[in-house]
Formats: C-alpha cells, structure tokens, sequence
C-alpha cells in the first residue's frame, strides 16, 4: 500500500488525476486552473499533463462556466467545475439551481449530468469579504443535486474520484482552512473497496454524547472529543460527509445511546443544515434524548470581517458549550 | 480537400478557426496616445471613435499630474510593505495602472460618481479621498464602512462586475432626476464612471449593465483597466476582439486609450463624462495599461508570464514619460521632483502610521447594522454572545 503523507490540497490533485486518467471524458474548467494550478494549486500541474482540452482555463465568469459544463455533460463529457471561492458561486447560481439539478428530472431519466461542481468553503483563513462562506444550505435544499463535504486528505482523495464517477450532479465542498492540513493517503486505494460516498461514518466512538459535524468542523469536533475526554466526557463524533442526501442511520444508533447531541456548522443557524438534522434525530430519537438536539453555528449575520471571525466560527470551546449545555437541560 | 467539398472546407475553416486572435496586441492606429513613453507630446490625436483627443493643461497642472502620480505609487508601495509585515492582511497593487487611475480620476468633475472595483485606490486619491479609507478592508478590521454617497465613491467591489450593474442604475438616477443634458455648462449635469478589469467584461453583469445603459442611454462611462490579466489568465482567455470593439455591438461608442500615458486618459475620460452629462449615453473606454506587480500579495506571477514581457512594459511606465516631458519642456527642476518624493515619503509615513493605530473592531459589532430595523432574532443571539464571553472572563482564557 502506497500511503503517504500529504495535505489535502496535494491528495484532491492527486484524485483528480486519477480521474483524469481513468476516463477521457472527464475535463476539468474553471478560473485560473490551468497554467496556475488554481489559487489553491488543487489542479497544479494537470494541465501541463492532460493538455488545454482537459483542463480549461476558462473566461471570468461562473454562469458560463457551469452552463458551458451543462452542455458538455449532454455531450458526454463530465465535467468537474471549479468555483474559485464559495461566495463567488452565487452567479452560477441559477444555472445550478435551475438547470444542473433539474435536467435529469425533466428528461424523465433520459439525459444525465455527471458534473462535480468543487467549491472551495468556510472561513477561517482571514480572508477579505467573499471568500469565507458557506452556502451547503442553498444546495442542499434544492432537490436534484447531491451535495458532500470532505474533511482530511484521504477522505478527499476518494471522495473527489466518487464524485466524479457519480451519475448524478454533485456539489462538492472542500473545507479550504484544511487544505494544509497533512493526512496519509493510500494513493492505490481502490474505489470499490471504498465506503461509499454518500455515507457518514463515526469518527471517534463515545458514550455521553454525540456530535455531528461536516467539513472544516469535522477536526474542531475531534480536538472537542480529546479535550472532552480530559474532563471525564466521552464525545461520539460523526463525520457527515454527504450533505444530501442525508445518512443518518449512524447517528440515529448513537444518539439512542447517548441521549444526547449537538450539531456543528460554521454557516449561519436559522434555516441551516443543523435545523434539519435537528428535526430528523427528534423524530428519530424522541424517547432516548436527555436533552432537545443543539446547534453551534455561526450567527445570523453576513460573514464579519476577518478580524473578528474566529468570534463567528465554532471553535472547540463553543462546541463543548453546546455539550454541557445538553448537560444542564 | 476534394474541389468543390464545400463541407470539407468548411470543416477546415472550423479547426483552423478565426483569424489569429490579437486582443493583446495594442498599438495600432486605435490607440489614443497624447504623450509617448519617451516623453513626446504629441499635439492632437484622433480616436477609434473619430473624435479628436487633446489637452491644454498649464504648467501647474501637468506638474499636478506628476505629483499625483509619484504619490499613488507611493501609497500603493507602502500598502504592499505594510501586507508584507503582516499589518494588511492581503493588497491589491496597482503599480503600472497609475495614469489609467490618475487620468480618469481627475477627469471625474466634483458632482460625478464612481464606482470602483478593489483596485482603484488612485481613484479614490484624485477624488481627494484619503487614502487611509480602504485599508481597513484590507485590514480586515470593517468591510468598508465608508459612506459612498457623501464621498461619491462606492465602496469596493470584490465580485466581479457586480458593480457595473450598480453604476448603470446610479446613472439612470441620475436621468430620472432630470440632471442630464440640461446646458453646456459641465457644471451642470452629472456622469457615473464605472471601474472594471478585462476578466470582468465576460461576466454577464458587466454584458447586462452595457445593455441597460444603452437602452436607457444612462449618462455613464465604462472604464475598463484592460491590464491584461485576469489573475493569471492572459487577455486572450477572455477576448478575441479588442475590447473596446465591443461597444458597438451594445450601440455606444467605445475607444481605446494608452493607459499609461495620463494625459490621453484624463482627455478620453473627460470627454466620455461631459458627453454623458450632456445626454449622449454611455461610453466604452479601454485603458490600455499593465498589471506591473502580483495580482494581489497571495499571488505569484512567475507561474505564468515571463520576465521580458514584464520588462517591456517597464519601459512603458507611465511615471518616467511624465517626468521626461516635464524635464525636457523644462516645466519642472531637480528641486521639484525632490519635493514630490519627500511629500510621497511623508503621506506614506503618515499611512503607515494611522494603519498600525488602527484598532480591532469589538467583537460584539460583527452583531451591527445587519438591518436598519434590527430584529429581536439578531439581538437575542448578541446578548447570548456577550453573556458566553463573560463566562470567560477571570478565567485567563
Ligand atoms: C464573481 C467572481 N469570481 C471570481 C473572483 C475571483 N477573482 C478576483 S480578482 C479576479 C480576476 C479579475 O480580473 P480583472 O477583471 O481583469 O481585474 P484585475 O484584477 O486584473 O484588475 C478573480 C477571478 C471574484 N472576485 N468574483
Ligand atoms: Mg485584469
């Protein structure tokens, strides 16, 4: 097995490599992704090796970039869109909302659009206003796309080849504060051995509580469960990965068990994916829960400005608020 | 190719594509130059547009120019040190863009409004701004936080050409309040100067913002700083025509400039504005000009353009032309430049220092001015807020 150690910018290059290689059909577009290797240098390289048909720099602008990949799916191809920064999506918005995630639904099964739409998210790297964001919400609400966050290099290593390989439109998000952040990565790991991409998994087993995180939230849970357990506090953490659908089965079985759960995200509160899973483990859960399910998210304002951002987002002491607070009801 | 295919030579005119694409190439006869990198006046020019282009500043006026000129860049050389040394937390630079702003800012008359992308901080100079108002930005200490209608200058625009969309409905404003093309007296109506890159002009804001102000024949300029970058993708990622080409096909004039020479873009800026203010609708302007530096301080220009084609703009500067016309007309001495680069030297001084002074917003304002009428959701998650800090308090966190 080759596992390296690697940060996650390097492992989702590697992964869109792979992918690259294991099918023609797969091109790559977006701003600066070619000479540059993008801004984060996901895609350094790929072009020099896969040629400009595959990997497109494209002109300045997000509505064209998704509306040229719509057309390119129906021709076959599958492309794997890059949006430079989350709150820089929004003018490909329409195209997402109304064409990607309806097309197949409309054809009644007859065309398919196999487009992964990366989007770099979440704040955290004391970035002007922009590009620290997080709009999974939008997506996740809108019926026919399928929506996935990674959270270390090997998990974005397989994701990001899963993504692709899916049928159906996925909007994938990669936590950009952890793009760094080294991980090993089993670089000849089979797809097929893989767990499936649109599954969450238990991160850290626990008995008292359990919490729920995605994304850039997935490690300040971890370090919440290692500080947690110093107190005496053992903390379940689940990873959710896939945004929608939801697989929740896990976190069904673990709230049961712990009668208790808070919920982690950095996008704002009200009407955000932690409302949702809120509602589903009380349907689910009602008669083993200690305490209602609790969210820790941003606040229900525009993203600040950078230097009070760490007072916006979720860090391990807020997360360990929410579990004692599940304690106190 | 079988004679008389015609599929086949249709086929071969595909792949082979249109004619060789030269949107980077600038200077032909459509450039409007009034001074050249040398230093050379030349007297009257006339545009693309078949307008002729001059300009009759005095003495004190062209040393003016210089003077805004050094102290722009001067600026814009502390900012970058002052990212460098950790105090901005990211700058965009507009070192070599210096006479695309400085021309067109000071051809903006006191009453107009302009509407900035991130990068015209010469602009907000020349419209006798100071220069400290967008650094907390930069910063990341507000978002802005700047009133644009009392300084008639928007705050800055980071998505790209949303902007230009803003600007076209200032302008049709401006129509609707019956101040345009009232008299010949300049004093008289007012124009809105939107600013943009060459990346921009292929986001549909910027395409839908030229269809409004035409339909509407809003009184406005668009001002595009074709720099030649769009973060490191060339000029030819987003064009095939020049730029300035474009208007036409949007039904209003367009013209291209030497956006390094200061004197030709004050001429074609003042000209576009005072046409717009007198109700002959929007205006195109191109500025044909360099993105001298990295496009911001997280960029790294090596990557993808080389080191000559950067030297050949050098020796486009649109600082050093100045400075040899005033020396050769003998407009200016060596005791005039001096003075320049000592006033430079002490407003950047006093920049730097009013940045290092400038302090962290409380953390409890990033709860302000969500709404003008706040709603009992925003203030219950504030009063929540300043109760958890509190918890901390006493326990050396
Ligand atoms: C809608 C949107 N997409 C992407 C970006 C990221 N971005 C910032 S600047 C830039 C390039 C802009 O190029 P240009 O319009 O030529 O202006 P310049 O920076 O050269 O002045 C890009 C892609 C953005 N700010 N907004
Ligand atoms: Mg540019």
């Amino acid at each position: 097995m080759a596992a390296k150690t690697m940060t996650m910018v390097k492992a989702l290059n590697a992964g869109l490599r792979r992918a690259l290689e294991a099918d023609a059909k797969v091109v790559i577009m977006g701003e600066d992704v070619g000479k540059l290797g993008g801004v984060f240098r996901v895609t350094d390289g790929l072009q020099k090796d896969f040629g400009e048909n595959r990997v497109l720099d494209t002109p300045l602008a997000e509505s064209g970039i998704v509306g040229t990949a719509i057309g390119l799916a129906i021709r076959g191809y599958r492309p794997v869109c890059e949006i430079q920064f989350d709150g820089f999506v929004y003018p490909a918005y329409d195209q997402i909302v109304s064409q990607v995630a309806k097309m197949h639904y409309r054809s009644q099964g007859k065309l398919r659009l196999p487009i992964v739409i990366r989007i770099p998210f979440g704040g955290g790297i004391g970035a002007v206003e922009h590009h620290s964001e997080s709009p999974e919400a939008y997506f996740a609400h809108t019926a026919g796309l399928k929506v996935v966050a990674c959270a270390d290099p090997a998990e974005a290593y397989v994701m990001v080849q899963q993504a692709i390989a899916c049928d159906d439109p996925v909007i994938f998000f990669e936590p950009k504060r952890r793009y760094q952040e080294k991980g090993e990565v089993d670089l000849d790991a089979s797809l097929d051995g893989a767990r499936p991409l649109f599954a969450s998994r238990v991160l850290r087993q626990g008995t008292d509580a359990t919490v729920l995180a995605y994304g850039p939230m997935v490690r300040t849970a971890l370090e919440a469960a290692a500080a947690a357990a110093e107190d005496g506090r053992s903390l379940e953490i689940i990873d959710l990965r896939t945004l929608s659908p939801l697989d929740l089965g896990p976190a069904y079985e673990s709230v049961k068990r712990t009668g208790r759960c808070v919920v982690v995200h950095e996008a704002p509160g009200t009407i955000g994916l932690g409302a949702e899973l809120a509602a589903r483990i009380t349907e689910e859960c009602f008669y083993s829960l200690e305490a209602p399910v609790l969210r820790v998210t941003g606040y229900d304002t525009p993203y600040p400005t950078a230097r009070v951002e760490e007072e916006f987002l979720p860090d391990l002491d807020r997360v360990l608020d929410g579990v004692d607070r599940t304690f106190g009801w | 190719m079988a004679k008389g295919d015609r599929g086949a030579r249709l086929r071969d005119r595909r792949t082979a594509g249109p004619p060789p694409a030269e949107p980077g190439a600038p200077l032909g006869d459509d450039l409007v130059q009034l001074l050249t990198p040398e230093g050379e006046r030349i007297d009257r020019v006339t545009g693309p547009d078949g307008v002729e282009y001059s300009v009759d500043f005095s003495d004190s006026e062209y040393r003016g120019l210089y003077r805004d000129l050094v102290v722009v860049r001067r600026l814009d050389a502390e900012s970058t040190a002052l990212q460098r040394q950790g105090e901005l937390g990211i700058w965009a630079s507009l070192l070599g863009q210096e006479a695309a702003q400085v021309g067109s800012g000071r051809a903006l008359r006191p009453q107009d409004m302009a509407f900035p992308t991130y990068r015209e901080h010469g602009v907000l100079y020349c419209r006798g701004i100071d220069p400290i108002m967008p650094l907390g930005l930069f910063r990341g200490v507000d978002q802005g936080a700047w009133d644009p209608v009392e300084h008639k200058f928007n705050m800055y625009t980071i998505v790209i050409g949303a902007q230009t969309l803003h600007a076209t409905g200032y302008a049709m404003g401006i129509a609707m309040d019956g101040k345009v093309g009232n008299s010949d007296d300049p004093a008289d109506g007012e124009a809105v100067i939107a600013y943009f890159g060459d990346g921009a002009t292929s986001q549909g804001d910027v395409n839908e913002a030229f269809i409004w102000s035409s339909v509407y024949h809003a009184p406005i300029v668009f001002f595009c700083q074709n720099n030649q970058y769009a973060i490191s993708e060339p000029i030819e990622r987003q064009t095939r025509i020049p730029l300035y080409r474009r208007a036409a096909g949007f039904g209003f004039p367009g013209v291209r400039v030497d956006g390094n020479d200061v004197l030709a873009t004050y001429a074609v800026t003042r000209h576009a504005l005072d046409n717009a203010r007198h109700g002959q609708g929007p205006t195109m302007i191109e500025a044909h000009t360099y993105r001298m530096g990295a496009h911001t301080t997280t960029d790294d220009p090596t990557r993808y353009r080389g080191i000559s084609e950067v030297e050949a703009w050098q020796a486009k500067d649109p600082i050093a032309r100045v400075r040899a016309f005033l020396a050769k007309q003998q407009i200016a001495d060596a005791g005039f430049f001096t003075e320049v680069d000592e006033q430079a030297t002490a407003e950047a001084m006093s920049l730097r220092e009013r940045v290092l002074a400038m302090p962290d917003p409380e953390p409890v304002t990033l709860f302000d001015h969500v709404f003008v009428d706040e709603t009992p959701q925003i203030r219950q998650q504030r009063a929540r807020f300043v109760e958890y800090q509190a918890s901390f308090e006493g326990s050396g966190h």
